[in-house]
């Protein structure tokens, strides 16, 4: 298990809204504090990553949240720029702007060239050896199979040209268990479960990656074992809420919204618990399942970062 | 932007609010950020203003979970709209006053339908469709979804076949390209960047300004893709006047006064700054928001001051209660009564923080629009057509609802 943050490429993947980035700037944080020297990239610049941190800006070449650890946003048009640049030779920095524009049609066009781009930057930066771990606040179950099966895929459409001569190299980055791993983010809901289970088989037939890990997030606490719910029973009836009531000088009804409260969170429990059971179920049993906590305070910003980082030390 | 006319879902109130609106429109956009009951939310909508309303109701959905294609009848993809069957509602103890159908968004399917409407001959529409890349853009292109869904609804409002339409959106990464897909469809058709790419295909000729893109474009993607490229979008220029002005009617439709947005969200942080930036979003660009849904939405009693001052208490006092609660029931073994009672005040006190911040968010949201509806924490999910009628009944306000918020 220990392995997770020993790899050099993590992608932090999950359907959108159950906490990816707030995983993967853990991830990131954890590996920070074990000292490797770490990158946190968010592909969908949509400034969650910047939040979470709450390190203002992160610009493509990246933003210095701590020693060691460095935040940036993807950014196709700058990865293509600095591809032009470090690895086609072309020297075309003075008249890019229209060139991106009319690139980014292109790109929607030829699928795979948007996605090469993203991954080629985060390969790079694995191959560069400029970061120990670089941890990828991926896109959501829709669109991140497509990312990684670019390098396989791209060469159906493009038969010639650089892109093409440049995957082999990024294959063998994604494709090795020892460096690479995605790391599939849930919550105990059904379907948030239903799309993990389905990534997990995904990621084993269309791409390269292994998975590393999945993480189940939001998970409720236990309240009660077999014989405290039988107690939690007998002090729900009439009888005993209107002892209560009176021994602490309240109102039947505000004890009656009290039992009602820990009714709603047992039951809300529960039903995660037998979601978490079919992702236990159908996940292979070489893959981890790490489980944190649902955080009932403050669930933003790099306080919460840092608890979910430590829930997450604790598990790993 | 009109003044909010409800604030709150009360039983008899809102079903009188909600009626107006619903009576009044004729295409109801659902929109929200994934996951929070969107599809699902639409269909109950649907499947409420059917049952009491009356007409002629259409729910298009994009991607249903298979429990919902089940409930609705759904067999499978496909642009043909099935009537949910009499004897479903039958069972499910209710008797409609109109129909309800429910159609699932075939991608493809429209964005075939729409290249044979809008090319000029046949033999250029079959060879859009078989060229290479007309695919994958009609897959990939994600603003091309958005557009899709848009321009299908219009479609089927124009037939005239439903008293409503309820409309589910597919999810994009950002909420606002689907309000944006119609102009951006027709700036896509205008832009000089199309014209641009086929220059090389008109002449060989290729002009100064364009030449650095070539250069570099040949080199990185290769001439073969290049040319592709160029073919496909000379043929997709046929289309253009028949886009252009199609896409500028689906815009207007959206605007029309009798077309009205419902919000779905749930007020968890992340759906709910979406779903504020998703109403600025809708009043920037003068859209009617008619009805806000917050889904799974905690009771309103975690709220309450007294129930929290009493878990406070029950905490402070665990022991001694239990003592004499012992005493009565001997079943009741003091230790673990204790435990019980620390558990179910430190669970209050946990569930009261998540209340409030919901409650603070439901007022940032509840600004600004017609009705706004709450539905309560379920457990369980909507599996059949029953449980979708009873989801309508409270969205309706109609249906006994245990810790309803109150109205404000």
């Amino acid at each position: 298990m220990n392995s997770l943050l020993s790899r050099r490429l993590l992608f932090v993947t999950g359907k959108g809204g159950v906490g990816k980035t707030t995983v993967a700037a853990a991830l990131g944080l954890l590996a920070a504090q074990q000292k490797k020297r770490t990158l946190v990239c968010e592909v969908e610049p949509k400034g969650d990553l910047s939040a979470a941190y709450e390190c203002g800006p992160t610009p493509f070449k990246g933003q210095l949240v701590s020693p060691g650890l460095t935040a940036m946003s993807m950014d196709t048009e700058a990865s293509l720029r600095e591809y032009l640049k470090l690895i086609a030779r072309v020297p075309v920095v003075g008249r890019i702007g229209p060139v991106a524009t009319a690139f980014d049609f292109v790109a929607t066009a030829a699928p795979g060239i948007r996605e090469i781009l993203t991954v080629g930057k985060l390969c790079y930066e694995v191959r560069e050896r400029h970061y120990d771990l670089v941890v990828v606040d991926a896109s959501a179950t829709g669109q991140v199979i497509g990312q990684l099966a670019a390098p396989s895929g791209i060469n159906e459409l493009v038969r010639v040209g650089l892109i093409r001569s440049q995957t082999d190299w990024m294959l063998e980055i994604l494709a090795d268990p020892a460096t690479t791993g995605a790391v599939i983010v849930t919550t105990p809901e059904e379907m948030p479960v239903s799309e993990a289970i389905d990534l997990a088989g995904r990621l084993g037939d269309e791409t390269a990656v292994n998975l590393a890990c999945v993480v189940a997030n939001r998970v409720l606490p236990e309240l009660f074992g077999r014989r405290e719910e039988e107690v939690f029973g007998r002090l729900s009836e009439k009888e005993a809420t209107e002892t209560i009531a009176a021994r602490l000088k309240g109102e039947t009804s505000a004890v009656q919204a009290v039992f009602a409260a820990a009714r709603l969170a047992v039951t809300i429990r529960r039903d995660g618990a037998s979601h978490l059971e079919r992702l236990r179920q159908a996940i292979d049993e070489s893959v981890p399942i790490v489980y944190l906590p649902y955080l009932f305070g403050r669930a933003h910003g790099l306080r919460a970062i840092r608890q979910v980082a430590a829930a997450l030390g604790d598990e790993l | 932007v009109s003044p909010p006319r409800q604030a709150a879902n009360k039983a008899g109130d809102s079903d009188r609010a909600l009626e107006q609106l619903v009576a009044a429109k004729e295409v109801i956009v659902a929109c929200g950020s994934g996951g929070v009951g969107k599809t699902t939310t639409a269909a109950a909508l649907a499947a409420a203003v059917a049952t009491r309303l009356g007409g002629r109701v259409l729910v298009l959905t994009v991607d249903p979970a298979k429990r919902l294609a089940d409930a609705l009848g759904l067999k499978g993809i496909g642009n043909q709209a099935s009537r949910v069957e009499e004897s479903a509602f039958a069972a499910a103890g209710v008797r409609p006053r109109g129909e309800l159908y429910a159609a699932m968004l075939d991608m493809s399917e429209s964005w075939d339908a729409l290249v044979r409407r809008h090319a000029p001959d046949q033999k250029t529409a079959q060879q859009i469709l078989d060229n290479p890349l007309y695919k994958n853009i009609s897959r990939r292109f994600s603003q091309g979804q958005d557009y899709i869904a848009m321009e299908r609804l219009y479609e089927l409002h124009e037939e005239g076949d439903y008293d409503l339409v309820v409309v589910d959106t597919p999810p994009s990464r950002n909420a606002l390209d689907l309000l944006d897909a119609p102009a951006r469809m027709q700036e896509f058709f205008s832009s000089r960047l199309l014209h641009w790419l086929m220059v090389p295909y008109r002449s060989r000729l290729v002009n100064m300004a364009s030449r650095p893109f070539y250069q570099v474009a040949d080199r990185v993607l290769g001439s073969q893709l290049l040319g592709d490229l160029a073919d496909f979008f000379m043929l997709f220029q046929t289309m253009r006047d028949g886009f252009v002005a199609r896409a500028a009617a689906v815009d207007r439709l959206l605007h029309d006064l009798r077309t009205s947005f419902l919000l779905v969200t749930t007020l968890e942080a992340v759906p709910g700054r979406e779903a504020l930036e998703m109403k600025a979003a809708l009043a920037e660009r003068r859209l009617h928001l008619g009805l806000l849904v917050c889904n799974r939405v905690l009771p309103e009693s975690l709220c309450d001051r007294a129930a929290q001052e009493v878990a406070d208490a029950m905490a402070e006092e665990a022991g001694a209660i239990a003592e004499e609660l012992s005493l009565s029931d001997a079943e009741m073994a003091p230790e673990i009564t204790r435990r019980v009672l620390e558990e179910v005040a430190g669970s209050f006190s946990n569930f009261r923080q998540v209340a409030t911040r919901e409650a603070e968010l439901m007022r940032e949201l509840a600004v600004a629009h017609d009705v706004t509806v709450t539905v309560p924490y379920q457990p369980g999910h909507v599996s059949d057509l029953a449980s979708l009628l009873q989801m309508g009944a409270v969205i309706w306000g109609d249906a006994p609802r245990p810790g309803r918020r109150k109205s404000r």
